[in-house]
């Protein structure tokens, strides 16, 4: 991304300045929005970003020390789905993120209905509801490992005061992920809320009286002016926990490190796996995996998204 | 009655919000404040005794002092990173919305792809490694820049596009065009967008755990939430002392939050849709 500024500032300038004082100064010092403006964000993106992802093709296709790399061809991609492990986290992901994503959707969706109405607590709730998204992640995660204990946390101590007898929430193969997969929801569903009560404040009132005026409830108020004139802000939820989800690692790795077993690893924690257990290539090729999944879906889900968007 | 029911609702909501979010926080002070033996119970009994002081200072002497070090170590960072997204996201975003073109598109195109494209891991370390920036203050920084970039480049690209054009015109009339229409002119501006770029990113340079695990390992130069991750393994007993650091650790988004609520949702719900 370099400037194209020296190339294209033209030599005949100086000799029209005669002819008009504006212009030729103007065009003296360049164009007044000169690209080199992107040249020190685009050094730190290139190098850091752009370069890794693209070397990251070629490595994945090494066995590599970071030193240096023996070309391997597909050997880690091959392996990477040979083993039953590292499937389950291809499976994983998926699940993960189509699970948090769309708890996000439809809570968030009736978290704003409720914190858009003239509820008195209004303000305190949505503050409530919103705090944990500024907590640290490793902080929510330990807390709920502790909270989620079989015998002493405070779920199922909850539960079995009402006859319940509570699994073991993250020691449980069945239950492990998506164990993590309710924290993340609590812990990310403030962020939906706030862009669906966003989306919701800006439709305009009349649609609503429109709806009083041909004696509609409050079913219909929701199903036919919040439901369609909210789809941005669904649209959007959807994109942004998706994404999120796809790449999840933190709260995964603080609550089960991919246990019991391998049953909750996703894709990112696998990696981090691979790359402590110091298979380079491997790890790689996981970040590969990943890059081409996100890509895959993210990218038609955002046209199909939108593509829906029609403007009321 | 409808009344009636309305307030019946209003309790409810309010139970189901004491419950689900305010317990687990009151969980958290609870067991930072109580003293070993009673906090390794793990319950939401009321603390026996209040060892707050002695709970402080052992986290704050723990490893030789980790903790105030990683504060010291999150602190520049944050500050590191979040002082170079502003400058250099807004001279990008101001430049993205004003020239069209080529470059423009292919700029666009790029925001999006670090937007939606998760960073390749090992290939980083090895750039850092190269560069002799691995495991250091200075390229963890420079790791978070590019990686929270495109979020605030977009951020500074919406707003620029409110502020006229006819000023950048007038401004250059008077002879100014490039790094001073930018600086004496529109920087001023975009004061607003820059308070939410500030917190928005700062909470989430604080926050993060992920990329200082990988390119700040070690339990020299941690960072906070890498003193919690560390902590967990080495404090399976002192649970207190665990959540003593839980509790210091959210205190700086606490604040951020006390004070900025509105700024920080009016900019991660702009950031959202923009995005």
């Amino acid at each position: 991304m370099t400037s194209s500024r020296p190339s294209t500032a033209t030599p005949p300038e100086p000799r029209t300045a005669a002819a008009g004082r504006r212009t030729p100064r103007r065009k003296g010092r360049g164009n007044p929005y000169p690209y080199v403006f992107y040249l020190p964000a685009g050094i730190i993106y290139t190098v850091v970003f752009l370069v890794p992802t693209i070397m990251a093709f070629y490595f994945s296709m090494t066995r590599w020390t970071l030193f240096d790399s023996t070309f391997v061809g597909l050997e880690n991609f091959t392996d990477f789905f040979a083993e039953q492990n590292l499937r389950i986290g291809f499976q994983n992901t998926l699940i993960y993120a189509v699970s948090t994503s769309g708890l996000k959707v439809v809570l968030g969706m009736a978290l704003g209905v409720l914190l858009t109405s003239r509820l008195k607590l209004r303000g305190f709730l949505r503050s409530v509801v919103f705090f944990p998204v500024l907590v640290s992640t490793v902080a929510v995660g330990i807390t709920f490992s502790v909270l989620l204990k079989p015998d002493t946390g405070l779920v199922n101590k909850a539960l079995a005061l009402v006859g319940v007898s509570g699994p073991d929430w993250l020691g449980d193969a069945n239950t492990a992920l998506l164990s993590v997969a309710i924290v993340d929801v609590w812990k990310g569903v403030g962020l939906a809320t706030v862009i669906y009560i966003a989306g919701m404040m800006s439709i305009p009132r009349d649609y609503y009286q429109a709806v009083a005026v041909d004696g509609g409830g409050a079913w219909h108020r929701f199903r036919y002016v919040t439901l369609p004139l909210s789809w941005p802000a669904t649209n959007s939820v959807i994109i942004l926990s998706f994404i999120g989800g796809l790449r999840s690692f933190d709260l995964i790795w603080t609550m089960t490190r991919g246990g019991p077993g391998f049953t909750s690893d996703v894709i990112a924690s696998i990696i981090y796996k691979q790359y402590q257990a110091g298979f380079f290539g491997l790890s790689t090729a996981g970040n590969v995996i990943l890059f081409i999944v996100v890509t895959a879906l993210v990218v038609p889900l955002t046209r199909f998204l939108s593509a829906r968007e029609v403007p009321a | 009655m409808r009344a009636l029911r309305r307030s019946g609702a209003e309790v409810a909501a309010f139970v189901v919000a004491v419950v689900v979010f305010i317990v687990p926080f009151s969980f958290m002070v609870l067991t930072a404040v109580k003293d070993e033996l009673q906090s390794a119970e793990l319950d939401f009994a009321w603390p026996a005794s209040w060892p707050i002081v002695e709970n402080f200072v052992a986290v704050i002497e723990a490893r030789d002092y980790v903790l105030l070090r990683a504060f010291v170590n999150s602190t520049v960072l944050t500050v590191g990173a979040v002082a170079l997204l502003v400058v250099f996201c807004s001279m990008a975003g101001f430049v993205l919305q004003r020239r069209k073109g080529r470059m423009g598109t292919t700029v666009n195109f790029l925001v999006l792809t670090g937007l939606i494209i998760p960073p390749a891991i090992v290939p980083t370390i090895w750039v850092l490694q190269g560069l002799g920036l691995f495991k250091t203050l200075p390229g963890l920084i420079l790791v978070e820049v590019a990686f929270h970039m495109s979020y605030s480049v977009l951020l500074f690209r919406a707003f620029v596009a409110a502020v006229p054009r006819e000023l950048d015109e007038a401004a250059m009339i008077d002879g100014c065009t490039g790094f001073r229409l930018f600086f004496q002119v529109i920087f001023p501006l975009l004061r607003p967008v820059t308070i939410t770029v500030v917190l928005t990113t700062s909470v989430a340079v604080f926050n993060d755990f992920v990329n200082p695990l990988y390119f700040l390992p070690g339990d020299e130069n941690a960072t906070v939430q890498l003193t919690l991750y560390n902590f967990q393994s080495q404090y399976s007993t002192q649970w207190n002392l665990l959540f003593m650091d839980i509790v210091l650790i959210t205190i700086p988004p606490l604040l951020a939050f006390v004070f900025f609520n509105r700024k920080i949702v009016a900019g991660m719900t702009a950031g959202a849709i923009k995005g």
